[in-house]
């Protein structure tokens, strides 16, 4: 179990071994520095906190420039935890360095990033409702969601929208996980990963990349 | 610095070195065809009338008529089944693409030919 803290690049196209074109996301990923090692028997878990990206000091508070100095480095920007099992040893030592060789080509990674912010959504943006027909006599209710209860709907606790009802709001700007993208392409030099397909965020947002959690099939892109 | 790593990871598909055609040009291109497990070569031959998009998304356009039925294909320039690229006989146009091939019929599809030092003949 792999885990690195990145940037998302940006997408392009490479060809592959059968000449085929494949899109890919370029992720600028590490190297990491282990700012803390947690154990079972100091935190009640086993944990190593791995911080990525220079930040200029003055925008980080004191304790954070303290906390990253103990591993006598600089305070950086983007901080994760990556939990480790309980009777796992630690190979870590605070102050370590972990880079894109912590992965190997042709392996299957997941990534972790926030999704872009859609604002408040109507629901067939958000839900994929098919809405209401453009003409034929409907008014004023084209992408409405239609009915979203009755009196029944509960029977016994009186009327109300059941919980969990698709409605219009917030989309986006979540914390959104792809599963199983092939790693096309790592290189050691530049710290980049390739992987395929999408991955959620903006370019230049922060993600974190693992290995996946279940091996499963290949992410159709 | 975002297109620098972008370029960095492209410029591994691309290719080396491109042979050297020009718009109007009546060029053979071989390409690869791979059937299940077997490869042959094609070769396929007509008129460049089109050469668009940049980096690792650049086409180029290939017309020839056949059987009295305009055909067109059109080839990633960078992909590793494009094998090469041989113009032929160069061909007089003035603008960078000959979309108007598509109304003539006959011989009237043929350019003027010019000469040039590229290509090489049969």
């Amino acid at each position: 179990m792999a885990m690195l803290l990145g940037k998302k690049v940006g997408m392009t196209q490479v060809y592959d071994e059968l000449g085929k074109l494949v899109p890919v996301t370029v992720i600028q990923a590490g190297p990491c520095v282990v700012m803390q090692v947690k154990t079972a028997e100091t935190d009640g878990y086993n944990a190593v906190q791995v911080g990525f990206d220079e930040v200029k000091p003055l925008r980080r508070k004191n304790p954070q420039i303290g906390h990253a100095q103990k591993a006598d480095t600089t305070a950086k920007k983007f901080v994760k935890e990556m939990r480790l099992p309980d009777d796992a040893e630690q190979q870590h030592k605070v102050g370590d360095s972990i880079t894109v060789s912590v992965f190997a080509e042709n392996e299957f990674v997941d990534v972790i990033g926030t999704s872009k912010g859609k604002g408040f959504a109507g629901v067939m943006k958000r839900h994929g409702f098919s809405g209401f027909p453009a003409s034929h006599g409907t008014e004023r209710k084209h992408r409405a969601p239609g009915s979203i209860s009755s009196f029944a709907s509960d029977a016994g606790h009186g009327g109300g929208p059941k919980r969990g009802k698709k409605m219009a709001g917030h989309m986006g700007n979540r914390r959104v996980t792809t599963k199983n993208h092939k790693l096309v392409a790592i290189d050691e030099e530049k710290n980049l990963l390739v992987v395929k397909g999408p991955v959620p965020g903006p370019a230049g947002g922060y993600c974190i990349v693992r290995s996946a959690k279940k091996a499963g099939v290949e992410q159709k892109a | 610095m975002k297109t620098e790593m972008l370029d960095a990871v492209e410029s591994k598909s691309l290719k080396k070195k491109i042979p050297h055609f020009e718009i109007g040009d009546i060029v053979d291109v071989h390409c690869l065809i791979k059937e299940g497990d077997k490869e042959r070569k094609q070769v396929f031959t007509g008129t460049v009338i089109a050469r668009k998009g940049r980096g690792i998304n650049e086409t180029f356009t290939v017309r020839r008529i056949v059987n009295n039925e305009g055909v067109e294909r059109i080839f990633p320039l960078h992909s590793p089944n494009v094998l090469d690229i041989r113009p032929v006989r160069s061909g007089k146009a003035r603008r960078a693409k000959l979309y108007f091939l598509r109304e003539r019929t006959g011989k009237a599809v043929k350019l003027a030919h010019r000469h040039s030092g590229h290509t090489i003949s049969k």
